[in-house]
């Protein structure tokens, strides 16, 4: 299963100070964790809730310093990328996966699977024993449709302000954080139920 | 991407003032009273979702407000569903909301709906009776045959099992069972939907069911799995898929559900299963038979079967070829999973994974599909007295070799390592021996994988590897540098001369210094601990000491060299510490030229060298001439003062009767010689050009050294003295060439001074300077013969008494 998918950015942006980033969005999937950790059992919904943030943060924040060293490393320049050209940001997106340790911040052991976009990063974060190219086909997916249908590529903030997109989105390609195997048929059928739900 | 005017949103969400968000929410709760539901509600809607999430703080709405968006969530627009859903998900449940929720019918619930409740359940007893509750809708619902809306089911059920498996029964259990073996073994083998094999004239009435098609195109003999293509599908096929999708997990996590709550009947072996089923495929009669639980690994055993073999059609589009991929993965998991429960197929498993293995192994692309079969050799390669060895070669051979750049590949593969640890070292002979490289992993994308190796390194260590793995520890940086040089001379022209030229690149090129290069990217341990020309490697790789990949790497290297010492004081006996010493006094001065690194390295190397010699004091008796030796080069006073520093300090304060009775006084003396001759020599004369003053802690662990020894020889106290008079002489004077900050002077001379008069009284000085055990690891609470603790207890009772 996946355990959250988020959008964050993972590079400095003239938006931000620096060493600042946001989450742009986020969502966990399935009930909160610490309900049936023996740790935590004692929390009201209220700090469950300020747990889950924290954590997803903490996911946010790991990504962004894999994202920064890898690109250090590979040397290779950002392309800039304009709306339009949503095939090839994602054909120049670096990639990577970042082993997140039990009880940081999850109780259990996860992968986090990310795919850098410029200065967005795209996480998925998966159990460890989930099949991992089952869930970075899923993540290609799902980024691809991100920026085509949030026009994420320009400069408005239709993921702020349109971000149940981004939940129907989920609910037909990772249904409560199922990862599908869909062949280009099922995937097809999909994509039109999304599509008429985004003309709307 | 991410603008100012999404960062000016954020902030707005944030910071906005109490009278003003009341105000939204009168606002809002107006516009869901009125009956058309239309743009501005959507985009209030929004808005609020946004001031919800953009905070971690919860804010309550006001209950009118909750109610309203709670009706939402049974809208007909999936637009209000998806939106009442994630609003609601970002505050807290109003109380008796969800209880109002469950008496509805939950197999009626949409999928929104469903997100919510499960997000919001408290307990576990919320899981339970959620469970409990799609459970019974999957039960009844199957007469009506709309399945669509129970796909969302089986997700949730899934999460609900990986967050809580106790909240599922054994019945659970089996109604689940029975349900994914009818999905996957019997859904319907023609296209569903708007597909149609008739011509122009022929109309809807007499459309013939179409079978459905492999991803060849050729038209498929089989029964259905996820790898079948039509125009359109049938609900049976959409529960195919998500059955599919679940059942390894399923397969993995049904032991775990609790047993406490069973019905008298769970044993129904006599059970023939009655469900409506297509019956394409002939199903042996006795899996008919099977109890629940076996015939679905049945199922799910002729299902993986049947997905290896759609594997091996040519597919038309690229999705669907890494679906294939995807698909082999999983199958070969599902079949491991079932062949663990039950060994008797794994005889029946073998030949097909064999096969698989024969026709994949060859290609590296299909690397991480090799793996899961990888895994299913190792726990069930010795079941089946299969032979191994060609899988072992290509994992820890040709993946680390050649796929070291492959970030997922690593990842996967230092998985399988870390959670298969002991059985890889008990039956896999190439682990130990595979670590030069296991280490390009690391070598190539040390901050990632690193946290892997410090789980797999301590594996690593053991007597016959110790020193070469050291080496190779020590010699990382250069190996990352390597890497990157052999992934450019495979990319680039010899005649490029693009960009600026590397003289590395040269370097590695060149046959001279080939052996060099292949040493370092050998993939075995064994053919010798390190090399001799070092140094001709360092200069040929100088420029690399930038290079953001090799700094990277380099950062890591103090972390694993740590563990590596921790773990070989568990596995080295005397013979092999001995050596280890040696190999860090030489390599001190033998690195790879990043400065930082260097004094990274030297200063592991000496706490290390303290640790090794406090637990083992015969070492430096042992090991006397070596560290002699290296303590009497004043070149290292300057450039390695830390190793240096420690190395003194082991020698003043372990050659002693008292660690090992070999230490002679001749031992002492010639220690104290060597010593006092560099001690001297250095505060006698400037630095040499280029160098920076000894530092004053070199100086003061000199003297207290040279202090030691004389303590326990007492002929040489003279001799000591006469130099600290002479020191407090020559510095009278306020400034000398080899120390010029006046502070650090001041408190050289005070040490000297203070051993100065120590020396005067040698029983003292020796008391002192080589304080017998008892004195430096006192215990005298414990011993009942000595005063103190008598006359504590003594004063204890008294205390007491009133």
């Amino acid at each position: 299963m996946v355990r959250c998918f988020l959008i964050h950015t993972v590079c400095p942006v003239s938006a931000l100070g620096p060493g600042e980033s946001r989450v742009l969005y986020s969502r966990v999937f399935g009930p909160d964790e610490s309900i049936v950790s023996e740790q935590n059992r004692g929390l009201n919904p209220e700090e469950r809730r300020l747990l889950q943030k924290e954590k997803v943060a903490v996911v946010a924040r790991q990504v962004r310093s894999a994202v920064s060293l890898s690109r250090e490393a590979s040397g290779r320049p950002l392309v800039e990328t304009v709306p339009g050209e949503e095939a090839l940001a994602l054909q120049e997106a670096d990639s990577g996966v970042v082993r997140l340790r039990a009880g940081d911040p999850f109780n259990e052991e996860m992968s986090a699977l990310w795919l850098g976009v410029q200065s967005l990063g795209f996480t998925l974060v998966c159990e460890s024993y989930e099949n991992l190219l089952l869930a970075e086909g899923t993540l290609r997916n799902l980024t691809r449709h991100c920026l085509e249908h949030l026009h994420m590529l320009g400069q408005g903030s239709e993921v702020l302000l349109r971000s149940s997109r981004v939940d129907t989105l989920l609910s037909r390609l990772l249904p409560h954080g199922q990862l599908l195997f869909l062949n280009h048929r099922f995937a097809q059928s999909l994509e039109k139920e999304v599509a008429a739900y985004m003309a709307k | 991407m991410y603008s100012h005017g999404s960062e000016s949103l954020i902030k707005q969400a944030r910071e906005i003032q109490d009278s003003e968000l009341q105000k939204f929410y009168s606002r809002l709760t107006k516009l869901l009273q009125g009956k058309e539901l239309g743009h501005e509600t959507v985009d209030s809607l929004q808005r609020l979702l946004l001031i919800l999430s953009a905070t971690k703080y919860t804010k309550t709405l006001p209950p009118e407000l909750q109610k309203r968006i709670f009706s939402l969530l049974s809208s007909s627009a999936e637009q209000l569903q998806v939106l009442s859903s994630a609003v609601l998900r970002e505050t807290l449940p109003l109380s008796g909301q969800d209880v109002n929720y469950n008496k509805e019918n939950v197999s009626l619930m949409n999928s929104h709906a469903a997100a919510l409740l499960l997000s919001q359940a408290g307990s576990r007893a919320d899981l339970s009776s959620l469970c409990a509750q799609l459970l019974r809708g999957l039960d009844g619902r199957q007469l009506e045959g709309s399945a669509h809306s129970l796909t969302h089911t089986l997700p949730i059920l899934n999460t609900i099992l990986t967050h809580s498996p106790e909240s599922l029964t054994e019945d659970h259990v089996t109604l689940l069972s029975k349900k994914l073996v009818d999905w996957l073994r019997y859904a319907s083998i023609t296209q569903g939907g708007g597909a149609s094999s008739g011509g122009f004239f022929t109309g809807p009435r007499s459309r013939q069911p179409v079978p459905i098609a492999e991803l060849d195109g050729t038209v498929s003999g089989d029964f259905f799995t996820v790898l079948c293509v039509g125009q359109g599908f049938t609900e049976d096929q959409w529960m195919n898929v998500y059955s599919f999708s679940m059942l390894r997990h399923w397969l993995l996590a049904y032991h775990s559900v609790s047993n406490g709550n069973t019905t008298a009947e769970t044993d129904d072996r006599s059970e023939v299963d009655g469900s409506v089923v297509s019956m394409v495929s002939a199903t042996s009669s006795s899996s008919r038979l099977l109890p629940p639980k076996e015939r679905l690994r049945e199922k799910a055993f002729q299902y993986c079967q049947r997905l290896i073999e759609q594997s091996d059609r040519k597919a038309h589009k690229r999705i669907d070829t890494d679906l294939q991929k995807a698909c082999l993965v999983e199958a070969v998991c599902i079949l491991d999973c079932v062949c663990e429960e039950d060994t008797s197929l794994v005889f029946r498993t073998f030949p097909c994974i064999k096969a698989l293995f024969g026709r994949l192994s060859s290609d590296l692309s299909f690397a991480r599909v090799l793996l899961p079969i990888a895994q299913f050799y190792l726990h069930h390669g010795e079941t089946a007295a299969v032979d191994c060895e060609s899988v072992w070669n290509l994992v820890f051979g040709r993946f680390p070799a050649e796929l070291f750049n492959d970030h997922f590949l690593a990842h996967e593969l230092l998985r399988f390592l870390r959670q298969n640890l002991e059985s890889l070292q008990l039956r896999v002979p190439h682990y130990t021996r595979s670590f030069p490289n296991l280490l390009k992993l690391l070598a190539w994308d040390s901050p990632a994988v690193v946290d892997d190796f410090v789980d797999l390194l301590p594996s690593l260590v053991t007597s016959g590897t110790a020193v070469e793995l050291l080496h190779t520890l020590l010699d990382l940086p250069c190996l990352s540098a390597t890497l990157v040089l052999q992934l450019r001379s495979a990319c680039l022209p010899i005649s490029d001369t693009g960009g600026r030229p590397l003289l590395s690149l040269d370097a590695f090129r060149s046959p001279s210094y080939r052996g060099l290069f292949l040493f370092l990217l050998r993939g075995e341990a064994g053919s010798g601990d390190t090399i001799d020309r070092l140094s001709t490697l360092h200069e040929l790789l100088a420029e690399a000491a930038d290079w953001p990949r090799v700094v990277q790497c380099a950062q890591t290297v103090p972390v694993l060299l740590h563990i590596f010492f921790n773990t070989v004081l568990t596995v080295a006996d005397d013979k092999l510490l001995a050596h280890l010493i040696l190999v860090m006094l030489e390599r001190s001065s033998l690195l790879l030229n990043i400065p930082k690194y260097i004094q990274e390295i030297h200063r592991v190397f000496s706490c290390h060298l303290l640790r090794l010699c406090k637990l083992h004091p015969s070492l430096v008796v042992d090991q006397s001439h070596e560290l002699l030796e290296f303590s009497g080069a004043t070149a290292n006073v300057y450039s390695k003062e830390d190793v240096y520093t420690h190395v003194v300090w082991v020698l003043g304060e372990y050659l002693s009767v008292s660690c090992d009775s070999r230490c002679s006084v001749r031992l002492i003396t010639s220690c104290f010689e060597t010593l006092e001759a560099v001690l001297f020599e250095i505060t006698s004369s400037a630095p040499p050009p280029g160098a920076l003053c000894p530092a004053p802690r070199v100086v003061t662990t000199l003297m207290s050294a040279l202090a030691k020894l004389a303590s326990r020889s007492h002929d040489l106290i003279p001799r000591v003295s006469l130099f600290l008079s002479k020191l407090k002489t020559v510095t009278r004077g306020g400034s000398v060439p080899w120390c010029t900050d006046e502070e650090d002077l001041v408190a050289i001379v005070t040490r000297g001074e203070e051993l100065w008069s120590l020396l005067k009284a040698p029983g003292v000085a020796q008391s002192v300077l080589t304080p017998p055990p008892h004195v430096t690891m006192p215990q005298w609470h414990r011993d009942t013969n000595v005063a103190t603790p008598l006359r504590l207890r003594a004063l204890t009772s008294l205390t007491q008494s009133q």
